[in-house]
C-alpha cells in the first residue's frame, strides 16, 4: 500500500476578486522509502496540494478529493484527529527556516514538545532523544545547540534543526517544500545529502517539492511536473530528464542553466579598461556587548579588492551569502562608502567625492536590484518609474520626448506599452525586473550592475532575462558587473569570474578557465555542490565537501581557512598570485591539508 | 543586562535636566507670574513676597538653586499658591490617589483590553469577532471627559446606583466610575492592537510549523503566539501606564477625586512654579523608568533582543 495516495484533490481560494482554482484534480502516490519530485514554477499548486494534505490550507482554502495516509482517508478531518497524524506519521518542512521556528523558544524546547504531544516524552528522556537526532542530522556541537535560540544558528543550521524535528517520531512521510531554496549551494549540498541518508536509513517517503531540476535529478526516484494546477507529466526520473514527453516538461529542462552544457565563448578580446579598483575596503562598525557603553567592533565586509572592468565586458561576482559580493558593488558604485581604496569610472575618482560630483557619473552607472517589487516604488506607476531617471539627467527633455522614450524603453525591454499606467503590484516578478532593467537602462549607461537580478524568479522567466540583458549588453555594448550565488547562471553571462571568500578575491579568471581547471579550493567546492539537471551524471559525481561551517567574517583568522600552514599567524593576508595569464588565484595549501579536519580549528 | 540598566540610568540624569531647564525657560517666559492678579498688588508688596520667594534673584540663580534643592535636600521648593505647604506636600497628598485609581484602570485596561484582543484573533469573522471589534470601535472615541459625564448620569442621577463623587480613602464605591471613565478608551486601543498583532502572529510561518508538528490549539497560540504578539501591545503599554497614573485632570473634577491631575493643571494655570516643576520631573521619571520597564520586557519576550 502507498504511503501517500492522493486523488482527485481540488483546492480552491476565496478571494476578493473571486475565486482561485489552485489544485485541478491531482493523483499521485507515494511509496515507502520513495523520493517524489513534485516540480513546477510558482503558482503551479505544487504546494497547495501538500498544505491540502497537511490540513494547513490558509482559512480561505477548501479542499476536495481524497488524501490517504496508509490508506487512512485524512483530507479535512477534525483538526484534533488530524492532530495525532502530523508531527507523528507525516511532517513537514519548509522553504525558509529563517522564519520557520519559533523566535523565542528554545531549539531543545521546540524538539522536546513534539515528543512530550506525540509520545509523552518529557524531561530527560526528551532532551536525550532530541539530541540524538542533531546527532543524526550532523549538527555541528549538538548538545549546545538544545540550549540556543534560532536566531543563534546559520540558515543551514536551521533547515538541520526542522529536519531533525521532522524525523523525531520517524514519521512514514517527510514532505519538504523547497528546503534547500534559501540556502547556498554548499549547503544546499549538504541538506540534500541529508536527506538522502535519512531517506535510506529510516525507509521514511519523501515528497521533495521543488521548482529546481538540478535538485531533482540528485534525490528522486520518480518525478510529477505541474502546472497550472495539475499534473502534465509523470514517470521515473531517467524517463522525464531523458524522454520528456509534454512540450513544458522540455520547457522547463531547457530552461534550466547547467555546468554541462556548451555556451558561447566570451564576447569579446582586450579594450581598455573602463572602471578599475584598488584596494577597495568596506567596514561597517557595530557595537559589540562589553563595557558599560558596549565595545565598538568592526566587520570587514570587504576587505582589500583589486579590479578591472573592461568595456563591454562581463564580471561575474560569485560567492556564497555574506562574502560581500553586493556590498562591493554598491562600493564601486558609491551607493556607500569605502572606508578605504580608491575606484575610477573612465579616468575619474568616483572615491571621495560629494554627491552632487557623482551625479553626472550616475547616468553611466547604473544598477538592477535582486527584488523587482520591492525596489519599485509602489506609488509610482511603472511609467513614472523608469521616467524618473531622465528627470535628474536629461531635465530640457520635453514630456512628449520623455514619454516616447520610455514607450520605446517598454517595448525594448519585452514590455506592451499599454501597460505604462500600470502599478508594480499589478505586474508579475517578470515583469517588474523587466521595469527595473528598463529604469535602469533609460539613461543608457555604459556600465550596469545586476545584483542577484534573476535569483527570485522561475526558471523559464529566468532564461528570458537573461536572454534580454546579453540583447541589452550587445545593443548598448554596455560592461556589467553580474552578480549571483547561482554559478550556471554566471556562467550564461559572464566573460570573467571573481569568486568572492569573505570580503576578499580567493580566485579571478576567465570564465572558461574558472568552470574548467579552477584552482583554490574554494571555487572546486562551490562548482562541485552546483546540482545538474541530469540524474545519471547526479548518481555517479563526487563532491568535493569542505569541513566545518562556513566562518563568519568576525572570526579572527576566518580568512586562513585554505591556508591552515599559517593558522598561527591571525593577520595573515592569502595574497592573490597569476597562476597563467588573466587567472589569479588566492594562496592556499595543497587540498589534502585542508580536508584534514584537525588542522581546521 | 546590569549595565543596560546602569547605563539607562545614568543617561536618564542629563535628560532630566534638559527637561528641568525646558520647563523652567518656558515657564518664565510665558508673560505673568505667580503673584499677578487682576488687582495688582502694591509694588513694596510684590517686592517683598519675590524677595521671600527668590523670585527678585538672576533666572540663572534661581534655576541653579532649585536644582541644587533637589540634588543636596530633596527639595522641590515651597507652593507659591497654597501657603505653609511645600511641593513634596501636595505630590504627598494628591499622588497616592491618582495611582490608586490609575493602577486599577491600567489593570482594567490590560487585562480586559489584551482578552477581548485574543478573543476576537481566535475567533475571526465570528460573532464573537464583531462584537469585540464593535466594542473597541465605540469605546475608541470615548475618552475619560466624555465618560465621565455619561457615567454620572447614567449611574448617579438616573439609577442612583454610585455616589457622584469624593474619595473617602478610595472605597470601592467611590473608584467604579474613576476607573471605568479612565480605563475604556485604552482597553478598546489594547484590544484592537492585540487583535492585529495576534492575527498577524498567527499567520507566520512558524505558526504553520507548529501545526505541521500536530500540538493542540491551545498549546500554539499559550506557547508560540502569545509573546510575539504582546510585542506592539508592551510598547503601546508604557506611555499607557504613565497617562493613567499621573491622573486625569478631567476624572478629578467629574469625580472630585482630589488627585495630581487637578493640582497639576491648576499649578499651570496659577503659575504656581514650584509645583508644575515638582510635577513634571515626576511625571518624567515615571515616563524614564517605565520606558526602561519596556525595554527589559522586550528582552523577555524576543531573545533576539539582548542589552
Amino acid at each position: 500500500m502507498a504511503v501517500l495516495d492522493i486523488s482527485q484533490l481540488d483546492v480552491r481560494f476565496d478571494t476578493p476578486d473571486g475565486q482561485i482554482h489552485a489544485v485541478r484534480g491531482v493523483n499521485l502516490t507515494i511509496e515507502a522509502g520513495e523520493c517524489l519530485g513534485v516540480v513546477g514554477e510558482s503558482g503551479s499548486g505544487k504546494s497547495q496540494s501538500f498544505l491540502a494534505a497537511m490540513g494547513l490550507l490558509a482559512r480561505n482554502g477548501t479542499a476536495k478529493g481524497s488524501v490517504k495516509l496508509d490508506g487512512q482517508e485524512i483530507l479535512n478531518l477534525p483538526i484534533g484527529q488530524l492532530n495525532a497524524l502530523r508531527g507523528q506519521s507525516m511532517t513537514m518542512i519548509f522553504q525558509d527556516p529563517l522564519t520557520a521556528l519559533t523566535p523565542h523558544l528554545r531549539i531543545g524546547e521546540q524538539m522536546a514538545e513534539v515528543l512530550s504531544v506525540h509520545a509523552g516524552i518529557n524531561g530527560r528522556a526528551a532532551r536525550s532523544r532530541s539530541l540524538e537526532w542533531l546527532d543524526k542530522v550532523r549538527m555541528p556541537d549538538a548538545a549546545r545547540r538544545l540550549g540556543q535560540f534560532p536566531h543563534e544558528l546559520s540558515g543551514g543550521q536551521r533547515q538541520r534543526v526542522m529536519i531533525a524535528m521532522a524525523m523525531l517520531m520517524q514519521p512514514r512521510l517527510l514532505i519538504a517544500d523547497e528546503p534547500t531554496t534559501a540556502l547556498d549551494v554548499t549547503v544546499q549540498a549538504e541538506i540534500l545529502d541529508l536527506m538522502a541518508d535519512l531517506q535510506r536509513s529510516e525507509n521514511t517517503a519523501i515528497a521533495l517539492i521543488t521548482h529546481d531540476m538540478g535538485v531533482v535529478a540528485r534525490m528522486c526516484d520518480r518525478i510529477e511536473v505541474m502546472r497550472h494546477g495539475s499534473y502534465v507529466e509523470s514517470g521515473k526520473a531517467d524517463d522525464i530528464f531523458y524522454h520528456p514527453q509534454h512540450t513544458y516538461t522540455r520547457t522547463l529542462l531547457d530552461a534550466m542553466p547547467r555546468l554541462d552544457t556548451p555556451v558561447a565563448p566570451p564576447s569579446r578580446q582586450t579594450t581598455p579598461p573602463i572602471m578599475t579598483a584598488k584596494g577597495i575596503k568596506v567596514h561597517f562598525p557595530i557595537r559589540l556587548p562589553g563595557g558599560l557603553f558596549g565595545r565598538r567592533g568592526v566587520v570587514r565586509a570587504v576587505d582589500g579588492v583589486d579590479l578591472e572592468i573592461r568595456a563591454g565586458e562581463t564580471l561575474g561576482l560569485v560567492g556564497e551569502s555574506g562574502c560581500g559580493k553586493s556590498t562591493l558593488a554598491r562600493a564601486l558604485l558609491q551607493l556607500i562608502p569605502t572606508t578605504a581604496g580608491q575606484v575610477t569610472w573612465m579616468g575619474k575618482t568616483l572615491t571621495n567625492r560629494r554627491a552632487a560630483e557623482l551625479k553626472s557619473c550616475r547616468q553611466d552607472l547604473q544598477i538592477v536590484f535582486q527584488d523587482p517589487v520591492a525596489s519599485l516604488d509602489p506609488r509610482m506607476t511603472i511609467a513614472a518609474s523608469i521616467a524618473e531617471p531622465l528627470l535628474t539627467h536629461e531635465p530640457d527633455l520635453s514630456p512628449d520626448a520623455r514619454r516616447g522614450k520610455v514607450r520605446d524603453m517598454l517595448e525594448r525591454v519585452g514590455l506592451d506599452h499599454a501597460m505604462q499606467n500600470r502599478y508594480p503590484h499589478e505586474l508579475s516578478g517578470g515583469q517588474n525586473q523587466r521595469v527595473g532593467i528598463a529604469r535602469a537602462m533609460i539613461t543608457r549607461p555604459k556600465m550596469i550592475v545586476c545584483d542577484e537580478a534573476v535569483s527570485a524568479l522561475d526558471v523559464s522567466v529566468q532564461a528570458q532575462i537573461l536572454e534580454l540583458l546579453k540583447d541589452l549588453r550587445r545593443e548598448f555594448d554596455m560592461s556589467m558587473i553580474f552578480i549571483s550565488h547561482d554559478l550556471s547562471v554566471v556562467r550564461e553571462v559572464a566573460d570573467r569570474i571573481m569568486v568572492l571568500y569573505l570580503g576578499r578575491p580567493v580566485e579571478i579568471a576567465p570564465r572558461d578557465q574558472i568552470f574548467d581547471h579552477a584552482q583554490h579550493p574554494y571555487t572546486q567546492s562551490l562548482i562541485s555542490a552546483v546540482p545538474v539537471p541530469d540524474p545519471r551524471a547526479e548518481r555517479s559525481r563526487t563532491r568535493l565537501k569542505l569541513p566545518g561551517e562556513l566562518p563568519s567574517v568576525m572570526t579572527q583568522g576566518s580568512q586562513l581557512r585554505f591556508l591552515p600552514s599559517r593558522a598561527e599567524q591571525l593577520e595573515y593576508e592569502p595574497a592573490l598570485q597569476e597562476v597563467s595569464p588573466g587567472h589569479w588565484v588566492a594562496e592556499h595549501d595543497p587540498i589534502d591539508t585542508i580536508l584534514a579536519p584537525e588542522q581546521i580549528r | 543586562m546590569f549595565r543596560f540598566i546602569l547605563n539607562r540610568l545614568i543617561y536618564a540624569v542629563p535628560t532630566m535636566l534638559v527637561m528641568i531647564v525646558a520647563c523652567f525657560v518656558l515657564m518664565h517666559v510665558a508673560p505673568g507670574g505667580p503673584f499677578t492678579s487682576e488687582r495688582p498688588l502694591p509694588p513694596q508688596v510684590l517686592a517683598n513676597i519675590e524677595a521671600r520667594y527668590g523670585l527678585d534673584q538672576p533666572y540663572w540663580k534661581q534655576l541653579w538653586d532649585y536644582i541644587a534643592n533637589i540634588v543636596l535636600r530633596f527639595d522641590f521648593g515651597p507652593s507659591f499658591q497654597y501657603k505653609d505647604r511645600d511641593v513634596n506636600d501636595v505630590i504627598a497628598q494628591g499622588f497616592p490617589i491618582t495611582l490608586t485609581y490609575g493602577v486599577l484602570s491600567f489593570i482594567a485596561a490590560t487585562t480586559i483590553g489584551i482578552s477581548l484582543g485574543l478573543l476576537a484573533a481566535l475567533r475571526q469573522n465570528t460573532l464573537a469577532d464583531y462584537l469585540a471589534v464593535g466594542f473597541s470601535f465605540v469605546a475608541q472615541v470615548l475618552p475619560n471627559f466624555v465618560m465621565g459625564p455619561i457615567l454620572i448620569l447614567i449611574f448617579t442621577l438616573h439609577l442612583g446606583w454610585l455616589p457622584g463623587g469624593g474619595w473617602y480613602g478610595g472605597q470601592w464605591q467611590y473608584l467604579i466610575m474613576p476607573v471605568i471613565a479612565l480605563s475604556t478608551s485604552y482597553m478598546a486601543s489594547i484590544a484592537r492592537i492585540t487583535r492585529s498583532s495576534m492575527l498577524e502572529v498567527l499567520n507566520s510561518n512558524f505558526i504553520r510549523t507548529a501545526k505541521a508538528k500536530g500540538l493542540p490549539t491551545h498549546r500554539i497560540v499559550v506557547q508560540h503566539a502569545l509573546k510575539p504578539a504582546m510585542l506592539p501591545v508592551v510598547s503601546y503599554l508604557s506611555p499607557v501606564f504613565v497617562y493613567v497614573i499621573t491622573g486625569s485632570v478631567f476624572v478629578d473634577i467629574y469625580f472630585s477625586t482630589g488627585g495630581l491631575g487637578q493640582a497639576y493643571v491648576n499649578s499651570a494655570l496659577n503659575r504656581d512654579y514650584s509645583v508644575l516643576l515638582g510635577t513634571t520631573i515626576l511625571y518624567g521619571g515615571l515616563t524614564i523608568f517605565f520606558n526602561l520597564v519596556t525595554d527589559l520586557l522586550y528582552a523577555w519576550l524576543d531573545p533576539k533582543i539582548r542589552y
